[in-house]
C-alpha cells in the first residue's frame, strides 16, 4: 500500500495472529534504541500466523519502520493488548472511521459483520490518497460512504454530515462505532449525544508498556481515571473527556521534533 | 605487643607468620586447612607443633600429646632450626618465657608471641583483649562516588569495599554459636559460614557459601534493606554497630564475578517435567534456579521486552547496574531456563493453557499497577506515576534521549509524592537529569519514611529537598494543561493506626502552594488485572491480591503456585525472593512426590 505516508505490514507473528481480536492492540519496538509504540491491529490470518498492521508515517518510529523492507524483521512484537471490542448482534450498525483509523475500524466492522449486524460504513479523510482500504470496506459493509475534506473524492466534508443524515433518516441504527483522530472521535460523540445514540470510541494516548504498568495511558472516562490499556482501548464516546486526552497526546510533540531532528543528523 | 601493634594485628585476622632469622614462612597451606607449622622440644624430645592462623581460635596442637599447664622446653624455627625464644619478653598472663614471630597484616610487619605454657592463650593479647579490639574496630563505610560528581552521572554510587576494607569488616563478626542473623534472612543465608570463609582469605568459597541458599547475591548485597533484616538481629548491634553483612555480601559476589569464578553447577538427576515461571522479577528467577537445579525444565515468560521486572524497569543503574541483572539471568540461562520475552501471560496464552503444557506454574508478576491519590490535576501533563518515571528512565532508557528515542521527562522544579525507595530512586533520577530542585514530600515525619535510611541520606547528600508532614491537596495547571504548582497541607501526627505508625491528620486551612513544574506520584501500587480478568477462577484476597498457602505459596488452583508483590503487596526483591523459594520447594515436593507414588503404584502391580 504505497499511498504517500500510509504503509502496511504483514507481520509473521503466529502466538499472536492466533490470539488477537478485533479492538486489541500491539505494541512494538523498531531496534534496541527504539520506543515502544502501540498500534492497533488491522486484520488478522490466524491460518498464516500473521497480523496486519497500517500506520502513517508520522514520527521517528514510523519513519523507521518505512525504511524496512520485505523480509526485515523488527526488534520486538507484544501482544494482545487490550480488551477485545463486544461484538455482538446489535441489529444496525454504522462504522465511522477516519484516516489509519479505518484500518482498524475495518477489522471491528467484520466482526460486526460477522456476528450477523447489518454494518453501515462511513470513511472519511484529508484527501484522496489517505482513503485507505475502500474495497475492503465495500466488501464487508452493506452501505459505503466516503469523504474527503477537500473533496477530491467521494463527498466533501467530514464524516459527520452522512453519519447525522443517517441517524435522522433510519430508525433501526443501535449503535455507532468511531475510531480515528481524537477531533473526528469527539465530533461524532457531541453529534450521537443528540440523539441518545450508543457510541463506542477506541482511544490511542501515548503508551509505554501496555500492560498497566506505568499508567501513561490514563483518560478520564466517567469522571474516573481508567487506564486505556487494560481497562479499554475501547470507552462509552460520551464520557470520554476528549479536552484532556488531547492535550495528554500533545506533551511530546517537541520531543518527537527533536528525536527526528536528531535521527537526520 | 605495643598498642600501635594491636592496631595493625586487628585489621588481618587471618595471620602470615615469618621466622624473624631467616625470614621463611611458617604459613603451610594442607588440602583442607591451613596451619601454622614450628618445631619444639617437650621432654627433651624435637616434636611438632601446629597452630591456627586465626587470631580468634589460637589453640595450639602438638604432634606428641602435650597437657595443658605443661611447658615446652624450646620452640625452634622448622627451618634454620634457630631457638625463637625471646630473652626480654615474659607471657602477659603466667609470667612463661615465650616465642616471638613476626606477622605480616597490612603490609606491616609485626612481632607476635606465643606463650610456651600448653592452654594459655596470650599472644599479645589476651581473649578479653581481642574482644575489645573487635569492638573497637569501627563498622567499615563502603567508599563511594563523591556527590558533587555523581549527580551528573547514573554510574552506581558506592565502589564497594577493597579486600582490606572487606576483611576488616568480616574480622568484626563475633562468630555467634546461634546467629541471629540468619533468622532475620528471608532465604537464610549462612552468614556466620559465609564471613569464615572470608577470614580465610577465601572469598570465593564465602560466594559459593552464599550462592547456596541465595542465587543473587549481587544483588541482594545492593538492594535489601539489611538494617530490617540480618543486621537488625546482629548481636554487635546492641553495643556497637552491626557487621555490614550486606556490604560483605555485595564484596563476596562482585569478587567472584569479577575474577570469574563462578561455576555453572552441572543438574544431575534431570527430569522431564515443565515449570512455567509468569514474570522474570526476582522471585521468578529464584523459582526457576532452584527448580532448574532441581532438574526440571523450567521457561520464564516475561511481559517486556527485557528480563529482570523490577530490577531492569524499577531500580535505577546507579543503584543497581543492569550488567549485572544481565550477568545473573545469563548464569540461568547457563544453568538451562529458557526464557521468553514479549509474552504477556493471560493474554497470549492463560493460566489454563500454561496448565496443559507445563506441570506447575509460578506466578510472580508483582504488583505493577501505579496508584494515583484522585485528587484534581493528576492527569495534567508532567505529572507522571513513579512507575511510568522510572519505566522510561531505566526500561527505555530516556535519559540517553535522543539517542534513545523515548523522551525524557523533564523539570527544574521536580517534586515527587511518597517517602519510599521508589521515591528516593525517582528524585534522585530527577536531580541526575538535570533538575535544579528536588523536593520529596511525604505526609509523616522523617521518623516513619519507609524508605531506607541509607537511601534517605545519599539523597539528602545530593541535595534533595525533604517537606515532611505535607501531603498534596491537588496540582494547578497552566494554560496548555501542564503543572505550575501543587496546593499542600500540613498534617500532624495522630493516634497509631493499624500498622502501629501514627496517622497523619491534615490540620485545617494550613494550605500553601509549591511551586513546580514536574510531579512524580510515588504512593505505591496496586495488582495488574490482567491475570485476574483472563483467569477468573484464581482466588483474590481481600485487598484484591492471590490468595495463596503462606506455607507452600499454593494458589486456589491446582498446580499453580504464587509469590512476591502480587501475593503481598508492595514489598522488598529479597522478600519475593523467599517466596519464589517457598513456591520452588514445595512444587518439588509435590511433584517428585507424585513420581514417587508412581513407582509405588508400578512395584504394586
Amino acid at each position: 500500500m504505497a499511498k504517500g505516508t500510509i504503509i502496511r505490514f504483514d507481520i509473521s507473528a503466529p502466538k499472536i495472529a492466533a490470539k488477537i481480536k478485533a479492538g486489541q492492540f500491539i505494541i512494538l519496538r523498531v531496534n534496541e534504541t527504539g520506543e515502544r509504540i502501540p498500534l492497533t491491529v488491522a486484520d488478522k490470518d490466524e491460518f498464516a500466523g500473521i497480523i496486519t498492521i497500517i500506520f502513517q508515517v508520522v514520527g521517528k518510529t514510523t519513519a523507521l519502520m518505512r525504511s524496512l523492507n520485505e523480509g526485515d524483521t523488527i526488534k520486538d512484537v507484544v501482544g494482545p493488548l487490550g480488551k477485545p471490542v463486544e461484538i455482538h448482534n446489535a441489529g444496525t450498525v454504522v462504522m465511522v472511521g477516519g484516516g489509519t483509523g479505518i484500518a482498524i475500524l475495518h477489522h471491528v466492522a467484520k466482526a460486526f459483520k460477522n456476528a450477523g449486524n447489518n454494518v453501515i460504513g462511513i470513511i472519511g479523510a484529508r484527501d484522496k490518497d489517505l482513503i485507505i482500504l475502500e474495497s475492503e470496506m465495500e466488501a464487508i459493509c452493506d452501505e459505503l460512504i466516503v469523504t474527503t475534506d477537500d473533496g477530491s473524492y467521494g463527498q466533501r466534508g467530514f464524516v459527520t454530515q452522512p453519519l447525522q443524515k443517517y441517524l435522522d433518516e433510519r430508525y433501526d441504527i443501535k449503535l455507532v462505532y468511531a475510531i480515528g483522530p481524537i477531533i473526528m472521535m469527539k465530533n461524532v460523540c457531541n453529534l450521537t449525544k443528540k440523539y441518545n445514540m450508543p457510541t463506542m470510541v477506541s482511544l490511542n494516548p501515548v503508551m509505554i508498556d501496555g500492560t498497566g504498568m506505568c499508567g501513561g495511558c490514563r483518560v478520564k472516562v466517567d469522571n474516573k481515571t481508567q487506564f486505556c490499556c487494560v481497562d479499554g482501548p475501547d470507552f462509552d464516546g460520551h464520557t470520554v473527556d476528549f479536552e484532556e486526552l488531547e492535550k495528554r497526546n500533545s506533551l511530546y510533540l517537541k520531543d518527537e521534533k527533536t528525536s527526528l531532528l536528531f535521527s537526520i543528523k | 605487643m605495643l598498642e600501635q601493634d594491636v592496631k595493625y594485628l586487628k585489621f588481618k585476622t587471618y595471620l602470615n607468620t615469618y621466622c624473624p632469622f631467616c625470614h621463611q614462612s611458617f604459613n603451610v597451606e594442607k588440602k583442607d586447612h591451613k596451619q601454622i607449622e614450628f618445631k619444639a622440644k617437650y621432654k627433651g624430645e624435637e616434636i611438632d607443633i601446629f597452630l591456627s592462623p586465626y587470631l580468634d581460635v589460637f589453640d595450639s596442637e602438638t604432634s606428641v600429646p602435650v597437657k595443658d599447664g605443661e611447658f615446652l622446653e624450646d620452640l625452634m624455627c622448622p627451618h634454620c632450626q634457630k631457638s625463637l625464644i625471646s630473652p626480654e619478653t615474659k607471657c602477659g598472663e603466667c609470667g612463661s618465657p615465650v616465642g616471638s614471630v613476626i606477622i605480616s597484616a597490612l603490609s606491616k610487619l609485626v612481632p607476635f608471641f606465643i606463650c610456651l605454657k600448653k592452654g594459655c592463650e596470650w599472644h599479645g593479647l589476651t581473649k578479653a583483649d581481642e574482644r575489645k579490639i573487635k569492638l573497637k574496630i569501627p563498622r567499615q563505610d563502603m567508599p563511594e562516588q563523591d556527590q558533587t560528581l555523581r549527580i551528573h552521572n547514573h554510574q552506581e554510587v558506592p565502589y564497594g569495599f577493597t579486600t582490606e576494607l572487606a576483611s576488616l569488616e568480616a574480622g568484626r563478626c563475633l562468630q555467634c554459636k546461634v546467629p541471629k542473623c540468619v533468622e532475620g534472612c528471608p532465604v537464610n543465608v549462612d552468614i556466620p559460614g559465609f564471613i569464615k570463609l572470608m577470614r580465610e582469605d577465601n572469598f570465593d568459597g564465602a560466594a559459593k557459601k552464599i550462592k547456596e541458599r541465595n542465587v543473587l547475591p549481587a544483588i541482594c548485597g545492593r538492594v535489601c534493606p539489611q538494617e530490617s533484616q540480618c543486621e537488625e538481629k546482629c548481636i554487635l548491634g546492641y553495643k556497637d554497630k552491626p557487621v555490614a553483612i550486606g556490604r560483605l555480601e555485595r564484596f563476596v559476589a562482585d569478587f567472584e564475578r569479577k575474577m570469574e569464578l563462578v561455576k555453572i553447577p552441572i543438574v544431575k538427576n534431570k527430569n522431564n517435567k515443565r515449570i512455567a515461571i509468569v514474570g522474570s522479577g526476582p522471585g521468578g528467577l529464584t523459582c526457576a534456579a532452584d527448580m532448574a537445579l532441581h532438574g526440571y525444565s523450567v521457561t520464564v515468560f516475561e511481559a517486556l521486552h527485557e528480563l529482570g521486572g523490577v530490577l531492569t524497569y524499577g531500580i535505577p543503574e546507579f543503584r543497581l547496574p543492569k550488567s549485572i541483572v544481565q550477568f545473573e539471568i545469563n548464569f540461568l540461562k547457563q544453568l538451562g531456563v529458557r526464557f521468553e520475552v514479549n509474552h504477556i501471560i493471560g493474554t497470549i496464552l492463560t493460566i489454563d493453557e500454561l496448565l496443559e503444557h507445563f506441570d506447575a506454574v509460578y506466578i510472580g508478576v508483582g504488583a505493577g499497577l501505579p496508584v494515583f491519590a484522585n485528587i484534581e490535576g493528576e492527569s495534567l501533563g508532567n505529572v507522571f506515576s513513579s512507575n511510568e518515571y522510572l519505566t522510561r528512565m531505566n526500561l527505555m532508557k530516556a535519559y540517553r534521549f535522543p539517542e534513545y528515542d523515548t523522551p525524557m521527562p523533564k523539570g527544574n522544579k521536580v517534586v515527587v509524592v511518597g517517602g519510599g525507595n521508589v521515591a528516593m530512586d525517582c528524585a534522585r533520577t530527577a536531580i541526575r537529569t538535570g533538575s535544579s530542585d528536588v523536593t520529596v514530600v511525604y505526609r509523616r515525619s522523617r521518623n516513619e519514611l519507609p524508605a531506607r535510611e541509607e537511601e534517605v541520606h545519599h539523597a539528602e547528600e545530593e541535595g534533595i529537598k525533604f517537606k515532611l508532614l505535607t501531603n498534596p491537596t491537588r496540582y494547578i495547571g497552566t494554560d496548555y494543561s501542564t503543572l505550575k504548582a501543587m496546593e499542600c497541607i500540613k498534617m500532624q501526627l495522630g493516634e497509631p493506626d493499624a500498622s502501629g505508625r501514627r496517622r497523619p491528620v491534615p490540620i485545617e486551612n494550613s494550605e500553601f502552594i509549591i511551586e513546580c513544574d514536574m510531579a512524580i506520584i510515588a504512593i505505591g501500587t496496586g495488582p495488574n488485572p490482567i491475570i485476574f480478568s483472563t483467569t477468573p477462577n484464581l482466588k483474590r484476597n481481600k485487598w484484591g491480591y492471590i490468595d495463596v498457602n503462606q506455607e507452600t505459596g499454593e494458589t486456589s488452583i491446582e498446580g499453580v503456585y504464587a509469590g512476591g508483590d502480587i501475593v503481598s503487596g508492595s514489598a522488598t526483591v529479597i522478600e519475593a525472593m523467599g517466596a519464589g523459594r517457598i513456591a520452588a520447594n514445595s512444587m518439588h515436593k509435590k511433584l517428585s512426590g507424585t513420581k514417587e507414588k508412581e513407582k509405588e503404584k508400578e512395584t504394586k502391580k
